[in-house]
């Protein structure tokens, strides 16, 4: 492996190795660029991984502080750890669902199709959906996504067979095993899935796509990555000419570092993105880099997120199998006559007992609580996955009163729910309730809400009229021409599906451009 | 600490309480530990603390089924946790005394009432998720549910059942694809 000097001011470095960071380090060094590849974790493996799932949940989680308020669930269930992402190399690639719907075309056009919405600041998609298609396509066969690019669909597990025949009796139509990023037939070097039931602690199989062991080594197999693990970006500084010119890290010792870079493309996850960017804040740039239209931080989405839980007379064994093979599209529309904007997928979950309780049930007790815990083998669980409102003022801000280990203040994470996003997720719990009696629940119970948000999204979003947001339509920011985003931080709405699809498309998109870009000497 | 900085090992050592127990003769455990009889050290709480800490979790999660050493990893972790942290210890110490020496020897419904007394207290509240997090991950948990864990070193369920539900319609061909392997 390379290891570039610190003032090679000649290398892109990019933050964060996840589906955003570890997919565009892979596709600019297959390009000729050299690549600095900062990682805030510690590097797992497939061997590594463990299988015991608290064990897992502190190997893979993003665990530094953090703080949050406002009337969502996370702010009660988990204050100080409103969000679970990932802190390791191939970031929240290691332990995602790997669920990969793509993103409708209405909803690429949310403003226009949705008209206005009070209390949002809903805009439209600088991109079109035509030239997103062609970027999902090259997405689809490099992660392996089933029922796309001729792959098979996943087999159906026990758990699926209870949200099809539920599906059914609630009269939907377009439902299947899903589209899913893990190998349904041995190709791309890695084996087939064996329903291990085990994805969201990391693969042992490889049959789930990751950075980790995809694109990561085939971008150091160029020659020209150098990864640096532990390495913890703190600020980005700029030239005298407004142009970013380093970024400035603390190494796995706790050593300030300055690596001088051409280009710099951040993917920390929206959380952190934007708290890198507010962090980097100069006389120059006094409201943070890249915020001259204080739309850092603002316009924070996590999806409406609910899960249905149910049991039933004989077991169902949910932990058995892929943990996310299922979906129903019928809702991932737009019809205003179910009483709101926008749509939500049905996705099936399978819980191990561990996660059970505190990811889908972190809110009761007594006899009451632990006699629905007993059916724990004849239970079914479903979660709707729907797309949110972007509102001004929820927001990632610097936390005033917590600092992490080096002294930085933490991100604090502000959501107040917009009626949209509630009447949304009581149309979908009402919907799971119907699939779950229908194929015979005995007793069905809900969450508040999902106690972490998972998808984070927004924070730094594309946008036509660079008042509304933080870059154009290829993640450059508007102010600062060497500086690129390059994670769901980009989303310009929430949209309904799953992100990491979409973030690996666009990653894939703006490779092209950089390259191009950096070719012409224009950046 | 000793004065020179470097941890006194004995601290580490001091034993402040102990719970024990007895595994009931059908326990899953049983047919393996060398002894049915279990006793946990105590590094912060007293042993009537700790008996008391144990039966609000068995009040909290109420598992008839359930091994009283299941519970008892709970109240371990909670005593590591005191024992690590001063904050913690004055919590569940606090918490403990708020519910009186004779908790542990009334009955459920009295110490579900005395439960939610105080339910909306951080001693509840943080009592309630550490037991959450503790208990479903004990191989007493896991043995009562029947979840069956690690799967990656058996080959995972493909051919363990993960598709042997039969009380359901089979799901057409179109909804999902072959099993790999499988005979066609």
């Amino acid at each position: 492996m390379p290891e570039y000097e610190l003032n090679d001011d000649g290398v892109v470095v990019v933050i964060g190795s996840g589906a955003g960071g570890g997919t565009l380090a892979h596709e600019l060094t297959r390009r000729g660029i050299r690549v600095v590849l900062l990682e805030a974790g510690k590097r797992e493996s497939l061997t590594s991984f463990s299988q015991v799932p608290n064990e897992a949940f502190a190997q893979l989680t993003w665990l530094d502080p953090r703080t949050s308020s406002g009337d969502w669930a996370p702010a009660r269930t988990n204050p100080g750890l409103p969000a679970w992402i990932s802190k390791t190399v191939g970031g929240t690639t290691t332990h995602w669902g790997a669920v990969t719907p793509r993103i409708n075309p209405w909803e690429t056009r949310a403003r226009t199709t949705y008209g206005e919405v009070k209390g949002t600041s809903l805009i439209d998609w600088p991109i079109s959906h035509d030239e997103l298609l062609k970027y999902y396509a090259l997405a689809e066969e490099r992660m392996c996504v089933t029922r796309r690019a001729g792959n098979p669909g996943m087999p159906a597990s026990n758990n699926f067979k209870v949200m099809h025949a539920g599906a059914k009796q609630a009269g939907y139509q377009r439902v299947h095993s899903g589209y899913v990023a893990i190998n349904s037939r041995a190709q791309d070097g890695r084996g087939f899935c064996i329903q291990q039931g085990f994805c969201v602690q990391g693969c042992k199989m490889g049959a789930k796509w990751s950075t980790l062991y995809t694109e990561i080594p085939r971008a150091e197999a160029t020659g020209r990555l150098d990864l640096r693990i532990q390495a913890m970006a703190t600020r980005i500084e700029h030239g005298a000419n407004g142009r970013v010119s380093a970024v400035v890290y603390r190494d796995a010792n706790g050593a300030e570092q300055r690596q001088k870079a051409r280009v710099v493309c951040v993917a920390g996850n929206a959380i952190e993105t934007a708290r890198l960017l507010l962090l980097s804040e100069t006389g120059k740039f006094s409201r943070g880099l890249a915020n001259s239209s204080d739309q850092v931080g603002r316009n924070y989405c996590h999806h409406v997120l609910n899960f249905t839980v149910a049991t039933f007379e004989k077991p169902v064994y949910m932990w058995r199998g892929t943990s996310q093979a299922g979906l129903v599209e019928d809702e991932a529309i737009n019809d205003p006559k179910r009483g709101f904007a926008g749509g939500y997928f049905i996705e099936l979950v399978g819980f191990d007992l561990g996660s059970l309780p505190l990811a889908a049930l972190p809110y009761g007790w007594g006899r009451d609580y632990a006699s629905f815990m007993d059916g724990y083998r004849n239970m079914s669980a479903v979660m709707i996955v729907g797309e949110d409102m972007p509102r001004p003022d929820n927001r990632i801000t610097l936390s005033r009163t917590a600092k992490d280990a080096h002294g930085l203040p933490v991100a604090h994470v502000h959501v107040d729910e917009h009626a949209n996003d509630i009447a949304m997720r009581e149309h979908g719990q009402r919907q799971c309730r119907r699939m779950m009696e229908g194929a015979g629940a005995k007793r069905v119970v809900h969450s508040e809400g999902s106690p972490f948000a998972t998808h984070n999204l927004g924070t730094a979003r594309m946008c036509a009229d660079p008042r509304d947001g933080v870059t154009n339509a290829w993640g450059q920011t508007h102010d600062v021409r060497n500086l690129f985003i390059s994670d769901g931080s980009v989303f310009s709405s929430a949209a309904a599906a799953n992100p990491t699809l979409t973030i690996v498309a666009l990653a894939l998109r703006q490779a092209e451009y950089i390259s191009r870009e950096m070719t012409a000497r224009k950046i | 600490m000793s004065s020179n900085g470097v941890a006194d090992r004995r601290d580490f050592l001091k034993v402040t309480g102990v719970l024990t127990g007895c595994l009931a003769a059908g326990s899953p455990l049983a047919l393996l530990a060398p002894s049915r009889a279990w006793a946990l050290d105590l590094t912060a709480f007293t042993s009537s603390q700790g008996a008391t800490l144990l039966s609000v979790a068995r009040t909290v999660l109420p598992h008839d089924g359930l091994d009283d050493a299941a519970y008892a990893a709970v109240v371990h972790s909670a005593d590591a946790d005191a024992a690590r942290d001063a904050a913690a210890r004055k919590l569940y110490t606090d918490g403990i005394a708020s519910l009186g020496s004779g908790f542990a020897a009334t009955n459920e419904d009295q110490r579900v009432a005395a439960l939610k007394k105080i339910e909306s207290s951080a001693f509840f509240q943080q009592f309630r998720v550490k037991a959450l997090s503790v208990l479903y991950s004990t191989p007493l948990a896991y043995a009562h549910f029947g979840y069956e864990g690690e799967a990656f070193s058996k080959g995972g369920y493909l051919t363990r059942g993960f598709n042997d539900l039969r009380w359901l319609p089979e799901v057409p061909l179109g909804d999902a694809g072959p099993t790999p392997g499988a005979a066609s």
